[in-house]
């Protein structure tokens, strides 16, 4: 956390208890170590992303070597560790989505963002990330912007819909 | 203490229960490669180097992790395991980049040691060159992850032995990497003692001592055991 | 008299995360609208319930006291479809004859369900699925939830209830068909002290639903098998591991324990008995590799989801190193059906290997998708050709893909195999969670080997060598066939690789992550051999003697 002169006592206090929105979640967990996921889910829908400071304030909540959270942190795909970008567009790459068309929505979508899959745009505009399986296998295949979940997408249907997102 | 009798590739041996197949092997003068395994660390049985086969079953065994039992048939070296192996070996070369005649530990690596031991004169897997970066921000040591074969020594022996916990394995699949505290420089973690076990324990040349060049890492691996069992004595434990 | 006459009609919604994606809220809240509207309160109950089975033809709807099922319904077709059921309430009241409905969405259909794809299903686990409210206790209540598990603590000893299941022939329905009995027994034997059950519900494999709709539909039904679960191996707390991509079923799970600990029937001393359990729902966090029983332990317990070598089993050594016991969502589904009715009645159903039913998520190019539950041993033709009625475009059936990741292709050739364990076994691909992907034409295999594979190079943990090393270079290897440069010899590496990651992985997922490829090598060469670099193709001696 850089160093700064805190002009009112509120910045103070927020200074003096970062992350206080988890406090609630880490005493009803009991700052057990076996919480660990748990908490880091709910930290990243508190604050959007896990931080190196949101990281190292849940080791030092749960008193765990800073390497076995982060070490913990990084192996799952749903933990993001840089802000995110303001849209999500999400391609289905599950099964029946691949045998229906996922990968050329795949390459509509990354010439058209102009990232590829896996990234979030520089400008913060949109990240492109893929799941394996939604189990909405009949809808197949299947496109996510925004938490939305769009059925039986095309190319064209996906291009059309990333167009209308807001810059 | 009751004890099993078993025989490794026909050899009848007899072994304390409780003890496992590597050990038994070891006692009977047969060899059998490993390099994630380390006597005086919790094993694990991530290389596979140690697999064997046991008579009535399909399935591979690591030695490593695998208890004796009486009557036990195990086979150390046949025509599959030695296939087998010597594909594990192409794999960890192929996967990161080892180049041994400019490598600190040539000479004195493991991972080069087994290659001889299995016979790999060349890969017949693809190279990767993966791209992979070098930390030398702590005062006295160095970490190439270039030759790193995540045999998670360095993890263990920290934990395990020294008790700081400095490092840790992240992300995951072709993606792991050994990690330091947050993924931070390991000279800006707090918690490393400077201990140096790490870099003695590590069968390869991805942890060093800063100033060695080509073939001048001598540390010792084995060295550890002497140290855990010193420790076990003054503590009492067995 | 009509039984409309004072009947109170129900129209049942699917809320399934299948329909919820083609609309099934906004068609919910239209259908509440109009009912409102019309002040039919009393005479009219939209229920939202869970998986209806047809998903392709979603979103669904239901219309009691028939049951009569639409399929393609729109929130503009609430109105009407209101409209009709108010008329046929009046008409009903006045001449007290029977008022067919005939009602028919815009641009949906009435589904005709004495069709094979409800007359060839056998309904154990999803029985009550779609016609229960999956938020409210009392509608599972109403049904018969928790009346074993009252039973079974105030009349059963724990030995009793092993021995039921044991005698049912009841197998793990999350892979590899582990008798169910048997691992409940190992629990149970083990000394008394802590002892810890879970409930597997990581479904990953992808085109697998299964566990989803069930939890989703009926969630006090899996909770119900469970407890009765901890009762008999003698564990007082549980977990259920669930990934986090299923909301919905987080959602109804979360409410459904909630319920059950206000009502007592999870908690302490349960029905007055000594008997005590309660359960703690984890969510994962993205890691297909959690499925794997030692590495989902390692996840409850907080850290990194690498699988460690077995033994010690987790029914000697699990979480927190005590014993426990890992089902999945299908298998204690099964519970409560097999104490009620009795293991006989159970072990009737299925074959001589594979007891029961199983639950199907029916996929991929097939015209009628969705969820199926039939008895084992049904063909597999039976259930993509006449229930699924075959491929879209009427082209024909390449093969069927059962077992995700971990499992393998049955060629068209095939399908009069009867889904049991063996059978699937023996042509190379598993039972699995319960994805069943039909294949068409138009699908190269070489390219459905190489997605498997990507899968399982982004799942593999790193922890093994052969897993994190050789799915990248099988992958790679099967990049090189796709693009056409692969030689006889990249061919004959790609098997012989295949059958060292096998052989020489940690766990499940490196061990089967070559299953895809061997199963096409297997019925499929000819689509490998096509693809070689000209001049390097194999002799016509290895092409003669290879499958159609």
């Amino acid at each position: 956390m850089p160093t700064a002169t805190f002009h009112n006592s509120d910045q103070l206090a927020a200074a003096a208890q970062p992350f206080e929105a988890l406090q609630p979640i880490l005493l009803r967990h009991h700052r057990s170590p076996d919480s660990l996921i748990e908490i880091l889910n709910q930290a990243q829908q508190f604050y959007g992303y896990l931080s190196v400071e949101l990281l190292r304030h849940v080791a030092r909540s749960l008193a765990l070597p800073d390497s076995q959270v982060f070490g913990t942190a990084t192996f799952y795909h749903l933990f993001r560790f840089q802000p995110p970008a303001r849209h999500s567009c999400v391609v289905c790459t599950g099964t029946a989505c691949e045998v229906n068309g996922a990968a050329q929505l795949v390459a509509a979508l990354e010439g058209a963002l102009r990232i590829s899959l896996g990234a979030r745009r520089s400008d913060g505009f949109v990240s492109l990330g893929a799941v394996r399986c939604l189990g909405t296998c009949s809808a197949a295949p299947v496109l996510v912007i925004d938490g939305v979940v769009m059925k039986h997408q095309s190319a064209a249907s996906a291009l059309a819909t990333v167009r209308e997102l807001a810059p | 203490m009751s004890v099993c009798t078993l025989t490794i590739d026909g050899h009848a041996v007899a072994m304390a229960a409780g003890a496992n197949v590597l050990q038994a092997a070891r006692e009977a003068g047969i060899r059998i490669p490993t390099l994630c395994d380390l006597e005086g660390l919790s094993p694990v049985a991530a290389c596979r180097l140690c697999l064997v086969e046991i008579a009535g079953s399909d399935k591979l065994q690591p030695a490593c992790m695998t208890a004796v039992a009486e009557g036990l048939e195990v086979h150390t070296a046949t025509p599959r395991l030695r296939d087998y192996r010597r594909t594990v070996v192409e794999m960890l070369f192929t996967e990161g980049n080892h180049v041994c005649a400019v490598c600190v530990a040539n000479g004195h690596c493991e991972l080069q040691d087994r290659a001889v031991e299995v016979g790999m004169d060349h890969s017949r897997l693809p190279y990767r060159h993966p791209q992979r970066s070098v930390d030398l921000s702590h005062h006295c040591f160095g970490l190439d992850h270039n030759r790193c074969i995540l045999c998670t020594r360095c993890v263990r022996v920290c934990d395990e032995v020294e008790g700081a916990h400095v490092w840790d394995v992240g992300w995951r699949g072709e993606h792991c990497r050994i990690i330091a505290g947050l993924d931070q420089p390991w000279g800006a973690v707090d918690a490393c003692t400077d201990c140096g076990k790490c870099v003695m324990v590590c069968p390869t040349g991805a942890l060093f001592h800063k100033g060695d060049t080509a073939e001048e890492k001598h540390d010792d691996s084995s060295r550890l055991v002497d140290l855990v069992r010193a420790r076990q004595a003054r503590q009492g434990s067995p | 008299m009509s039984p409309l006459a004072d009947a109170v009609q129900r129209v049942r919604c699917c809320s399934s995360a299948g329909c919820l994606a083609s609309g099934a809220g906004p068609l919910r809240q239209a259908l509440e609208t109009a009912v409102a509207r019309r002040e039919l309160q009393e005479r009219l109950v939209i229920t939202g319930v869970g998986c209806l089975g047809p998903c392709s033809q979603g979103p669904l709807v239901a219309v009691d006291p028939e049951g009569i099922l639409f399929g393609g319904v729109s929130a503009g077709d609430a109105d009407g479809l209101i409209a009709a059921l108010a008329h046929r309430s009046q008409a009903a009241l006045a001449s007290e004859r029977e008022a067919p409905l005939s009602w028919t969405p815009a641009a949906g259909e009435r589904l005709d369900t004495s069709g094979p794809f409800f007359s060839r299903q056998r309904r154990v686990v999803l029985e009550h699925c779609g016609l229960i409210d999956p938020e409210r206790i009392e509608a599972a209540m109403e049904c018969g939830a928790y009346g074993q598990l009252r039973r079974v603590v105030q009349t059963l000893t724990p030995t009793e209830v092993v021995e039921t299941i044991r005698r049912s022939g009841l197998r793990g329905r999350g892979g590899a068909g582990y008798p169910t009995g048997l691992k409940w027994a190992t629990v149970a034997k083990m000394p008394q002290g802590q002892k810890v059950v879970v409930c597997n519900a990581d479904e990953g494999d992808p085109g697998a639903f299964t566990d989803r709709s069930v939890l989703e539909g009926d969630p006090h039904r899996v909770l119900e098998g469970m407890v009765i679960a901890a009762y008999a191996v003698g564990a007082d707390h549980g977990f259920i591991y669930i990934r986090a991509e299923y909301e919905l079923a987080i959602v109804n799970l979360r409410r459904a324990i909630e319920q059950a600990s206000r009502q007592q029937l999870l908690g302490q001393q349960l029905f007055g008995s000594s008997f005590s359990f309660t359960v703690q729902l984890r969510v994962g966090a993205g890691a297909y590799v959690c499925g794997e029983e030692t590495a989902l332990i390692h996840s409850i317990e907080g850290g990194r989801g690498t699988p460690r070598p077995r033994p010690p089993y987790p029914a000697e050594a699990g979480v927190g190193g005590a014993p426990t016991l890992i089902n999945n969502v299908e298998t204690f589904a099964n519970v409560v059906p097999i104490l009620r009715e009795g293991a006989d009645w159970f072990a009737a159903i299925g074959t001589a290997g594979s007891k029961g039913t199983k639950v199907f998520s029916l996929t991929g190019n097939v015209r009628r998708g969705g969820l199926v539950e039939v008895p084992m041993g049904t063909s597999l033709a039976t259930i993509v050709a006449e229930m699924g009625e075959g491929t879209p475009d009427g082209s024909g059936i390449k093969a069927v893909q059962t077992g995700g990741p971990s499992g393998g292709c049955v060629p068209a050739a095939h399908l009069d195999t009867p889904v049991d364990y063996e059978s699937l076994q023996a042509l190379g691909t598993i039972m699995g969670s319960g994805g069943m992907v039909v294949i068409d034409h138009a699908t190269d295999m070489v390219a459905l080997a190489a997605f498997f594979m990507a899968f399982c190079r982004e799942e593999s943990c790193g922890k093994c060598v052969p897993c994190r090393a050789g799915t990248v270079q099988l992958h790679a290897l099967l990049q090189k066939h796709l693009a056409g440069e692969a030689s006889a010899a990249d061919l004959a590496q790609l098997e012989a690789l295949c059958h060292m990651v096998k052989d020489t992985s940690l766990c499940g997922l490196g061990q089967s992550a070559p299953k895809p490829v061997l199963s096409t090598l297997r019925f499929f060469r000819g689509e490998y051999e096509a693809r070689l670099r000209p001049g390097t193709a194999p002799s016509p001696l290895t092409t003669a003697g290879a499958a159609p």
